[in-house]
């Protein structure tokens, strides 16, 4: 993913950040519901230098078979990298750090989907990292909720997600490529808002047990605010209140 | 291993019926991790080894130390990586092949603790910079399965790493040669521990035994280090918790896991 300079100041003395945002500030977003012919439901997103397309199919028919369950759908997610999204080239076979994600991300949307109103069933979410620039798992996990609503899929809220974490001994939102490989920790967190549950948390770096508190609650109103723009997209789509 | 793991619905429905009652299964209190047992120099061929019990889990970590090349970005540094292996004697569902996403996680989630606090002194291990540095692998496999791997696997890394010894290399002809008969402790400047605690309905328990295990509806691993900052976290599972329950869990994390802190000190004190 390469630094593109060592000797970057994270943090001026204003409290401005290498790309030119406040510390409770996040990148540019832009979310757009639907796009796909073929998929069931899906999403794009752009979140800073991030792009990522989302499809989602069914409930359909699980293969093979024995995956499937009598008492409930499941949910299978893969989180994918395309060899041109990062600096080097990527290899297409998906990595140890894709299987974690796609798992992470399973498990942070599993709570807000109705699975059990459709056993037997499988629901698909397929992610595509076109273009990745730090915060891609939170963005994708954005962007797939959106494709879920966008499908149909009975839900008991959409996952909205966002990355906080420290720099410069601050505690920041909304964490970039630059700063999440020179900075002190990086966490990303995956809420539904209506229900008040965090259903994606990972941590690594250093953090007191103040900043940690803090940490979590600087993501959460970050997510908040995604939330907003998830809901604007769907209802942009469904409703035309303003095109895009 | 949840998903794998088959419980009897009687014995999930009479754990969450204890918990209603503040209980557990095996009597222990909610904050309260199993004995844990630690075994140090378990593999002598290995430069620093340890068999660690949780409960009836089982796990043993070796590490061995080599020369090797360091990663083009990192020249000044060596090298540190953490495996985890379900070995198929270690439960009947366990099978031989590619491993399963849940064993990618937990290789990666133990990997993360140990790296993120800085445990491992990598800037001390380089013999030539930008050309050779020394490698430290742990290697950790589970051999008897009851819950809570997260935790056996850190805490056997954690143990081996702590009474590793490096041998030395010098760099002569553009090669490492190894120094006969000089070795000196792995340098390491802090002991993490993380701790893995379950939800069950709104309950939170610290160090699930497998039948908590297979009946929780979300886990939540953190790794504090010996300051009590918290280094890791990594959230499992197919529920969620509020934000009151990540701050009383980050606040167990670090009570709980200075307890076991000790534990892991006695063990390196012991083998000395």
């Amino acid at each position: 993913m390469g630094g593109r300079d060592a000797k970057m100041v994270l943090l001026d003395e204003n409290g401005v950040r290498c790309d030119g945002r406040k510390i409770d500030e996040t990148r540019r977003i832009m979310i757009r519901a639907g796009g796909l012919k073929n998929a069931d439901g899906s999403a794009y997103i752009e979140f800073g230098d991030n792009k990522i397309l989302v499809g989602v199919f069914g409930p359909r028919d699980v293969h093979p078979k024995h995956m499937s369950n009598t008492d409930t759908g499941i949910l299978r997610v893969r989180y994918h990298m395309e060899p041109f999204s990062v600096g080097d080239r990527k290899n297409p076979a998906p990595s140890r750090r894709e299987i974690e994600i796609s798992k992470v991300i399973k498990e942070a949307l599993e709570p807000a989907v109705m699975l059990e109103k459709f056993p037997r069933t499988a629901v698909d979410v397929f992610i595509e990292v076109l273009q990745a620039d730090g915060g891609t798992r939170c963005a994708a996990l954005t962007a797939a909720s959106v494709a879920l609503a966008d499908a149909g899929i009975p839900m008991r809220d959409m996952v909205a997600a966002v990355a906080s974490g420290k720099v410069a001994d601050t505690i920041i939102l909304d964490v970039n490529n630059e700063e999440d490989q020179a900075g002190q920790a990086d966490m990303p967190i995956g809420y539904m808002p209506s229900l008040d549950k965090i259903t994606l948390l990972q941590l690594d770096g250093v953090l007191t047990p103040e900043e940690y508190k803090k940490c979590v609650d600087v993501g959460v109103k970050g997510c908040k605010v995604v939330y907003e723009l998830q809901k604007k997209a769907l209802k942009d789509k469904y409703f035309g209140s303003g095109g895009n | 291993m949840g998903s794998v793991s088959v419980i009897d619905q009687l014995k999930k429905t009479q754990i969450l019926e204890l918990l209603e009652q503040g209980k557990r299964i095996d009597g222990r209190a909610l904050d309260e991790a199993r004995e844990i047992k630690i075994e140090i120099n378990a593999i002598p061929h290995a430069n620093g080894s340890a068999r660690v019990y949780l409960g009836d889990t089982e796990t043993i970590c070796g590490v061995k130390i080599k020369p090797d090349r360091p990663f083009p970005d990192t020249g000044d540094r060596g090298l540190f990586i953490c495996t985890a292996e379900l070995l198929p004697l270690s439960h009947p569902t366990v099978e031989t092949g590619p491993p399963q996403p849940h064993v990618i996680e937990l290789a990666r989630v133990v990997d993360r603790g140990i790296r993120e606090s800085h445990m491992v002194d990598v800037s001390q291990l380089v013999i030539e910079k930008n050309k050779s540095v020394i490698g430290v692998f742990a290697d950790i496999v589970v051999v008897d399965y009851d819950g809570n791997l997260f935790d056996a696997c850190s805490y056997a890394a954690t143990a081996a790493l702590l009474t590793s010894t490096t041998p030395k290399w010098n760099w002569v002809d553009e090669l490492p040669q190894l120094v006969e008969g000089e070795e000196t402790p792995l340098p390491v400047s802090t002991i993490p521990v993380s701790v893995t605690m379950g939800k069950i309905a709104s309950h939170i328990i610290v160090d699930p035994n497998g039948d908590e295990w297979a009946s929780m509806d979300a886990r939540i691993t953190i790794t504090s280090d010996s300051d009590g900052n918290i280094v890791a976290l990594q959230k499992g599972g197919s529920d969620g918790f509020t934000q009151d329950e990540i701050n009383q869990c980050g606040e167990i994390s670090v009570r709980v896991g200075a307890k076991i802190r000790e534990v892991i000190k006695a063990a390196q004190k012991g083998s000395q």
